[in-house]
């Protein structure tokens, strides 16, 4: 059991809101995953640069050092480093990605990088969905979309890394409520054609099928119905892309979902209850997705 | 007189529990005493008045989640929303109303009572069902009535892949398409005790005014009541 939020804005007055409305929701699914939780905000781009998400059990200590390298080496403008608790969000420009991967890896043993985007900010933690969020402040983020997963442990050990949302590429990311049955196959294959795996973890493999199928040039409806044939096993999938959202369910469609569309916005629950906390959802359409079949919404 | 409950600042527990000591009690009484309560903002919690075992009317103001009605024996409970999975699982006797939709697995193993959902339901609506009668306004979902033993289940509109699977005695009734039979499962002549008993169910259900001659009936084939290693492929 694992419990999956998400929403897209359609109406961009609700963007301040974006972070309160995740977060109330994220809290109602604790009951479904209580290991751990974590959220992806699409939030304000700045053009030319780069958001990178890194992550350390050190928090401000180890982010203090980088920022003084990443500066030093003309990497990062000053203040680039904004912190939040055991994550950090790295502003850099463009061309700066592949440099200052090279250097967190080479120097920066317990930093890993959580996720990259020109509008993605990525924050997962071990713990509580109440405690996850308070501690990085979700409720105060902005954005147009985004996704979050409170997640019980079935496949893979309770950790960061194996918490929810995996992004495998670039403003990409994915949560899953089920368990997969291929994943060691596919991540096989996925390897051959060149993909990088941080963890043993299934979900992560759907993540980096999904992103492949993007990098090859298929569009986003295209990519999503590519995982009802090559993704086996019991899932509900939410994903995020720089400007859409997603919502897949396998053929058995046993893993819940509910969404919901109102004039100002689209939003995913595990169950109802995550979406009766919403303001005006009394006025919106509910509705259960249908099996084997993909929603999306693009802007 | 009803007796008023609020979800919004009361506990689902302490409700359940007054609901539950109430209908027992009143089990003890003269037949035709009937209790009445009302819940207002049940934000869509889950086991809302389940194990509910005797003369009582629920209204429910609202959605709800999980197992609403569950396990009813002889309470009339009205949801004034949608329901999420399991409403009415394994139901005795009594009624459960849905005005909105229903997820999956509608009335599962339901023994006995009536169960009306009047928007749609998804997958596995009266899976096992073993004497509940369903009645659904909209459509239902894939495996619908799986391995149903008795009990009938009427679907005003259409029914999704592998309905009546591995059926037993359940009877269905169909108005709409059926996107494909499961293994088993046949479509049976309406004759005229069913046109009959389904007139009957549809206007205890609020839908007297719907045709009967419009539905199909399905049923088993009974080919697959007992293992039998040369049919194996079908099973």
């Amino acid at each position: 059991m694992c419990g999956i939020v998400g929403c897209f804005l359609k109406n961009d007055k609700l963007r301040p809101e974006l972070g309160a409305m995740l977060s109330e929701m994220l809290v109602v699914m604790t009951d479904r995953g209580p290991d751990s939780a974590g959220f992806a905000v699409y939030g304000d781009e700045k053009r030319g640069k780069l958001k990178m998400t890194v992550q350390s059990p050190r928090g401000g200590d180890d982010f203090a050092l980088l920022e003084r390298d990443l500066v030093g080496k003309g990497l990062v403008e000053k203040g680039g480093v904004r912190v939040r608790d055991t994550h950090a969000v790295i502003e850099l420009s463009d061309d700066r990605e592949s440099a200052v991967r090279s250097l967190i890896v080479e120097g920066y043993s317990a930093v890993r990088v959580m996720g990259v985007g020109r509008s993605m900010e990525i924050y997962k933690e071990v713990g509580l969905p109440k405690d996850v969020s308070s501690r990085f402040g979700l409720s105060k983020m902005e954005g147009g979309h985004g996704v979050g997963h409170t997640r019980m442990a079935t496949e893979s050990a309770v950790t960061t890394l194996g918490a929810h949302p995996f992004s495998t590429g670039e403003d990409q990311c994915l949560v899953h409520n089920g368990s997969l049955s291929n994943h060691n196959n596919l991540r096989r294959s996925l390897k051959k054609r060149g993909m990088v795996f941080e963890t043993t973890n299934d979900s992560e493999v759907a993540a980096s099928y999904l992103s492949y199928r993007l990098k090859e040039g298929d569009g986003l409806e295209a990519s999503m119905e590519g995982m009802l044939d090559d993704v086996d096993g019991f899932y509900t999938f939410v994903v995020g892309t720089h400007n859409g959202f997603g919502v897949l369910r396998d053929g058995i469609a046993c893993k819940p979902a509910v969404m919901a569309e109102t004039d100002d916005y689209v939003v995913f629950g595990s169950e109802y209850r995550a979406l009766a906390v919403l303001p005006g959802i009394e006025k919106g359409r509910v509705w259960e997705p249908e099996p084997s079949t993909v929603y999306f919404w693009e802007r | 007189m009803t007796k008023g409950y609020d979800l919004s600042s009361g506990s689902l527990r302490e409700l359940n529990a007054n609901l539950q000591v109430s209908a027992e009690n009143l089990s003890r009484q003269i037949p035709g005493t009937f209790g009445e309560w009302r819940v207002e903002n049940p934000m869509g919690s889950h086991a809302l008045a389940v194990g509910l075992s005797g003369p009582l009317l629920v209204d429910i103001e609202g959605s709800t989640g999980y197992y609403c009605g569950g396990m009813n024996k002889g309470a009339s409970i009205h949801v004034r929303g949608s329901v999420g999975p399991g409403v009415a699982e394994n139901m005795m006797s009594g009624r459960v109303f849905v005005d909105g939709d229903a997820s999956q697995y509608a009335g599962a193993t339901g023994h006995g009572g009536l169960l009306v959902i009047r928007g749609n339901a998804s997958s596995r609506c009266g899976i096992s069902m073993k004497g509940i009668d369903i009645v659904v306004g909209g459509s239902v979902g894939h495996m619908s009535a799986f391995m149903g033993q008795t009990g009938n289940l009427v679907v005003l509109g259409d029914a999704g892949d592998a309905f009546g699977d591995s059926l037993y005695e359940a009877r269905l009734f169909v108005r709409g398409s059926v996107k494909s039979l499961g293994a088993d499962c046949e479509e049976k002549e309406m004759r005229s005790e069913h046109k009959d008993f389904l007139k009957k169910l549809l206007e205890d259900s609020g839908f007297g005014d719907v045709e009967v001659s419009s539905f199909r009936r399905y049923g088993s084939a009974r080919n697959l009541y007992n293992f039998d290693v040369d049919k194996v492929g079908n099973y």
